[in-house]
């Protein structure tokens, strides 16, 4: 893929604020449309940070808080369209999943425009450089999310620092 | 421990509804053996000491305290802080102290619109001037000073560390009685970093007596608005229970009772946010094979967050509203 490397948010020689988002992509259409796009020489924002999952239906709602809490800007999942899905009907479960979790997020006032779930082909390169691009302005018109900025100023975690269930990541 | 020989324990209540001091009596008689082997140093529901009884104990006098309820204002943090200084071993006790509990849910509104709600616009209210309680009121006596209103629910862990974690809404006296005889008896480590305690590694499926049929979810409906068939799964009659994504140790108390799951004891082992944790169990476990389907069955659901998030907000990732304070 053509896909650049990001500046991360706070790094050193750069003091302007660019958008991250965390794309969770289906190995089978996806990430293989997303490849494609690569090799077409499509353009398109360099803003997100892949991780590629064998199936949407591999990606547990809380990866996707996960991402949030831990300080990304926006979320993009994407899956292999209705149908089409290489286990039959793991995307069966995205379907459900992501609309419950988009609500959720809702509640917890997240800006709909930073959670986008979509079904991409491998055929689809055109379609995947266009939602990123369009999820990088939305994104960046709304400004950072910094979650753990917030947990900070509220005070989370600022005794003990343990991590879930007694690990201890400080 | 003290001259005595006894040991001496301690439970303070926080941001809780006291549930859990009367399921400290639960465990029936045996308080008689507990009373037998402890000393109670601090009990603001059943003994008469002050703060600055604490305050004046040495550090780490107390042998075990229970700490019940979330931390809602600065009085609660304080004796947070306070009691992880003279106790050896602070345990959590009960799902606010452990996730946020009821109180919690609060994060999903911001504090003012809460002071709103509460000093202003309830119905049963009579505030003709809008008087809000203020952290300082200047009197001739001198300055009244009430705890300061945080702008979260916290839980327990957040504010100091806790050696273990007892979770339930509130703890089954069962469970209860087995963690003070394990913490007595030096069955398990004076301090293990949040530990849970009092409950299993599974989910409230793995006691669940009622019957699967493994038929998909076709609809879902409320308790009022249909009679449950006996012995076969609330959730596959369409009825939200929380058992798939909460931890066992309850013994299924409430399917038991003809009540599904509320997830009390939190998220499942290995498990931090319960609500994402929900929404992936269903996903798996809906009738949905189109997008419109899918979305027709996700709006029957009533209120997700609240519901799958009753006792854990301030324990998933993301804790709070994101406007909060300002909002």
């Amino acid at each position: 893929m053509t896909h650049t490397e990001t500046a991360p948010q706070g790094a050193v020689e750069a003091p302007t604020w660019e958008p991250r988002i965390v794309g969770f992509l289906c190995y089978w259409c996806s990430y293989t449309g997303a490849d494609g796009a690569g090799s077409a020489r499509i353009k398109y924002t360099p803003n997100v940070d892949i991780v590629k999952v064998m199936c949407s239906g591999r990606i547990d709602p809380e990866l996707v808080t996960m991402a949030f809490s831990r300080g990304a800007d926006g979320v993009l999942v994407l899956g292999c369209h209705p149908g089409d899905c290489h286990y039959i009907n793991g995307n069966h479960k995205t379907m459900v999943r992501m609309p419950l979790l988009r609500r959720i997020l809702e509640d917890f006032g997240i800006e709909p425009q930073r959670f986008r779930h979509d079904w991409v082909s491998a055929a689809e390169g055109e379609k995947f450089s266009r939602l990123v691009t369009e999820m990088t302005e939305q994104i960046r018109a709304l400004g950072p999310l910094d979650w753990p900025k917030r947990m900070r100023d509220l005070g989370v975690g600022h005794g003990a620092g343990l991590g879930p269930w007694g690990e201890d990541h400080r | 421990m003290s001259t005595n020989g006894k040991l001496k324990i301690g439970m303070y209540w926080a941001a809780s509804c006291g549930g859990c001091d009367i399921s400290l009596l639960e465990i029936g008689a045996r308080i008689l053996d507990l009373t037998q082997i402890a000393d109670v140093a601090l009990w603001p529901c059943a003994a008469d000491f002050k703060y600055k009884d604490v305050a004046a104990y040495p550090d780490g006098y107390l042998d075990v305290c229970f700490y019940n309820g979330s931390v809602r204002n600065s009085e609660q943090e304080e004796l947070a802080r306070l009691l992880r200084k003279k106790s050896k071993t602070l345990v959590a006790y009960g799902a606010c102290a452990c996730d946020g509990g009821i109180p919690a849910l609060a994060n999903f509104k911001s504090p003012k619109s809460i002071f709103q709600a509460v000093y202003h616009d309830n119905p049963s209210l009579d505030n003709p001037a809008g008087v809000e309680p203020q952290p300082e009121t200047p009197s001739p006596f001198g300055t009244l000073r009430l705890p300061i209103f945080y702008p979260a629910v916290l839980r327990l862990r957040e504010i100091v560390d806790v050696d273990y974690e007892l979770p339930g809404c509130p703890p089954q006296a069962d469970r209860v009685w087995e963690t003070i005889q394990a913490v007595v008896s030096g069955a398990v480590p004076p301090r293990n970093n949040g530990l849970r305690v009092g409950c299993t590694g599974k989910t409230v499926c793995e006691d669940c007596p009622l019957e699967k049929r493994l038929v998909k979810i076709s609809g879902f409906r409320r308790h009022h608005e249909f009679r449950p068939e006996p012995g076969w799964c609330f959730l596959e009659q369409g009825l939200l229970c929380m058992g798939p994504a909460t931890r066992g140790g309850c013994g299924a108390l409430c399917i038991k009772g003809g009540l599904p799951c509320e997830g009390c004891y939190g998220p499942a082992a290995a498990v931090e946010d319960q609500g994402a944790a929900m929404s992936g169990a269903l996903g798996g476990l809906l009738d949905a094979s189109t997008e419109e389907r899918a979305q027709e069955l996700v709006s029957q659901i009533s209120d997700p967050s609240g519901r799958f998030y009753r006792f854990t907000t301030a324990a998933g990732m993301m804790k709070v509203h994101g406007q909060g304070g300002q909002s």
